[in-house]
């Protein structure tokens, strides 16, 4: 609650740069116009022309906001216009490659703890990939997919599902790994089987990691999903909006696919931290 | 078939040697430990190319290696050209500009605890955003040239340092500033001589997550326009022509520069945090 007012400051004190920006910004486009019609433009038309302009360099937030509250609540969510439906397009491939890149990268993970063989084989690689820009393969593995008949939801799925598989992968091996030597010696003086250590030791532990790694996941699934949209020129999922929008200057679309985006990452991320501040709290980890 | 088999032979050869090293008792030293996860590298290689042959996969949907290597030895002018133009050019400059903005800003907020509280969650917000959607308005404001890409990356890159840059500021214990202060160390002495030296792990922990971004910031900007040389241009052009060979051409030369880049942070970062428990062996 004490942190409110700054953030709400803060927050003021962006919009009120975007609209000095979008004047400044949009105005040569306003004096371009009055010097062709040979008038000369008062100070207070060129601002409000600024502010309703068609094609602007920076729409001004409040075009930004009526075209959102045009194209998400007066649309159907079943119309190709409405960005509900291009942003469930979006999410839907999301989740799915997110489901599959955590579900691989867990079991990677559980590979990687029980046999050192695979550890020292995978594990220099796995955090070796994490600094090479992977989203640069997104469109050949579209093109390819395409290429073999694959098409739609799949190919994107397979890039999300890529790019959350690594952090998950690391994360999981970090939290797997953290029961202490005391506690794995108690679990040695108990009798316990491997399957038995994992299941009601390694596993519990690795939970804190595993969430971390989770909220780094889905994001870079969203990520993975609208930089799949683009190679193909897709005509659907908020990638495609912008696409098209950067090819007609619809500055506008772009910026409330944009904005889309941002309050669906947000929400994941959300989403993610309410389920992991729920679980570590019934399993007496949070602190 | 002959190059299945022998690829399923190849296979659990390595494998076998693999585990052998693995579980033999030089597996702690220094060779065995660097051998292991070449001898997987070369593993998935040889495999690659078997398989591709002998399963006869078309070239525009898999090239095997050896055709990728022959054409990353033919095209190193237009592979140097893409570098310099997206990596040099683009990326590089962003990361520097953005690293520097954030450095600098987290500096000046750092006076005011009211504006760390406001920008802090506000930061970390936008940190978790895509924030490569802005990539097309750039690309429209600053022209198809190298200067957006690094708007591009300038903007992913500045959040996450500055998150990074603020925390590592206000790492220096209490109990430090007080000596500080009997000694009547001035702000910019303290800053200077106690506060930037403690907070360069945290600040070379956003750097490192920088690398990264500015890269992948650089090619996927290239995707919304771009001149005819760049990376992410010939990715993207070389992919509408079924080049395959070419794009993973261009991916290892992504791959190199990358883990290069990553590399030589890291580097710096061992001779400017020696004193970090981190940095001791």
């Amino acid at each position: 609650m004490k942190s409110l007012v700054p953030i709400l400051t803060v927050v003021a004190a962006i919009m009120v740069l975007w609209y000095g920006a979008a004047v400044w910004m949009n105005s040569q486009w306003t004096l371009d116009q009055a010097a062709r019609a040979g008038t000369e433009p008062s100070f207070s038309f060129i601002v409000a022309d600024t502010m309703a302009q068609d094609r602007p360099k920076l729409p001004a937030p409040h075009q930004v906001i009526s075209e959102l509250y045009d194209t998400v609540i007066d649309k159907k969510i079943t119309s190709k216009r409405s960005l509900v439906f291009h942003a469930w397009i979006t999410l839907s491939a999301t989740l799915l490659g997110f489901v599959f890149g955590t579900f691989a990268g867990i079991l990677l993970a559980v590979g990687i703890v029980h046999n050192r063989a695979m550890d020292m084989s995978v594990m220099p690689w796995a955090i070796a990939s994490q600094t090479i820009p992977i989203l640069a393969i997104a469109p050949m593995i579209i093109v390819v997919m395409n290429s073999m008949g694959i098409q739609g939801l799949v190919p994107k799925a397979f890039i999300s599902a890529y790019l959350s598989f690594f952090p998950v992968v690391v994360g999981m091996v970090k939290g797997l790994r953290s029961p202490g030597a005391m506690q794995l010696d108690l679990m040695r003086t108990y009798h316990a089987s491997q399957p038995e250590t994992f299941w009601k030791l390694r596993l519990p532990a690795s939970m804190p990691y595993l969430f971390t790694s989770l909220k780094v996941g889905i994001a870079a699934s969203l990520v993975g999903a609208i930089v799949g949209e683009l190679p193909t020129g897709a005509v659907r999922g908020l990638g495609a909006r912008m696409l098209s929008g950067s090819y007609y200057g619809q500055t506008i679309q772009i910026w409330s696919a944009l904005i889309m985006a941002a309050v669906l990452a947000a929400s994941l991320v959300a989403i993610v931290g309410i389920i992991q501040r729920i679980t570590l709290k019934r399993m007496g980890l949070a602190q | 078939m002959i190059w299945v088999v022998a690829a399923l032979l190849f296979w659990a050869g390595a494998w076998w040697l693999n585990a052998w090293l693995a579980g033999s008792n030089m597996a702690a030293t220094r060779a065995v430990k660097l051998a292991v996860p070449v001898i997987f590298g070369v593993t998935i290689l040889v495999v690659w190319e078997a398989l591709v042959r002998g399963l006869q996969v078309p070239g525009v949907i898999l090239p095997p290696p050896t055709v990728i290597g022959a054409k990353f030895a033919a095209s190193l002018a237009i592979l140097w050209e893409d570098f310099v133009q997206t990596f040099m050019k683009g990326a590089l400059t962003g990361f520097i500009i953005g690293c520097g903005a954030a450095v600098g800003t987290a500096i000046a907020i750092d006076r005011s605890p009211f504006l760390q509280r406001g920008l802090l969650p506000v930061g970390n917000f936008i940190a978790a955003l895509p924030i490569i959607g802005t990539a097309p308005i750039l690309v429209m404001w600053f022209g198809f040239d190298w200067q957006s890409k690094a708007a591009v990356v300038v903007v992913m890159v500045f959040f996450p340092m500055l998150v990074n840059t603020v925390q590592g500021l206000a790492s220096s214990e209490v109990m430090q500033r007080d000596l500080m202060k009997t000694y009547s160390a001035s702000y910019w002495q303290t800053l200077f001589k106690l506060r930037l030296p403690a907070a360069m792990p945290f600040i070379f922990n956003g750097l490192k997550i920088s690398t990264t971004l500015a890269l992948i910031g650089a090619i996927v900007a290239e995707f919304f326009g771009s001149p005819i040389r760049g990376m992410g241009f010939r990715i993207s052009t070389e992919v509408g022509r079924l080049g395959l060979d070419m794009v993973w051409a261009e991916i290892t030369v992504a791959a190199i520069a990358g883990s290069a880049f990553y590399g030589t942070v890291a580097l710096i970062e061992k001779g400017v945090t020696f004193w970090h428990p981190s940095q001791r062996s």
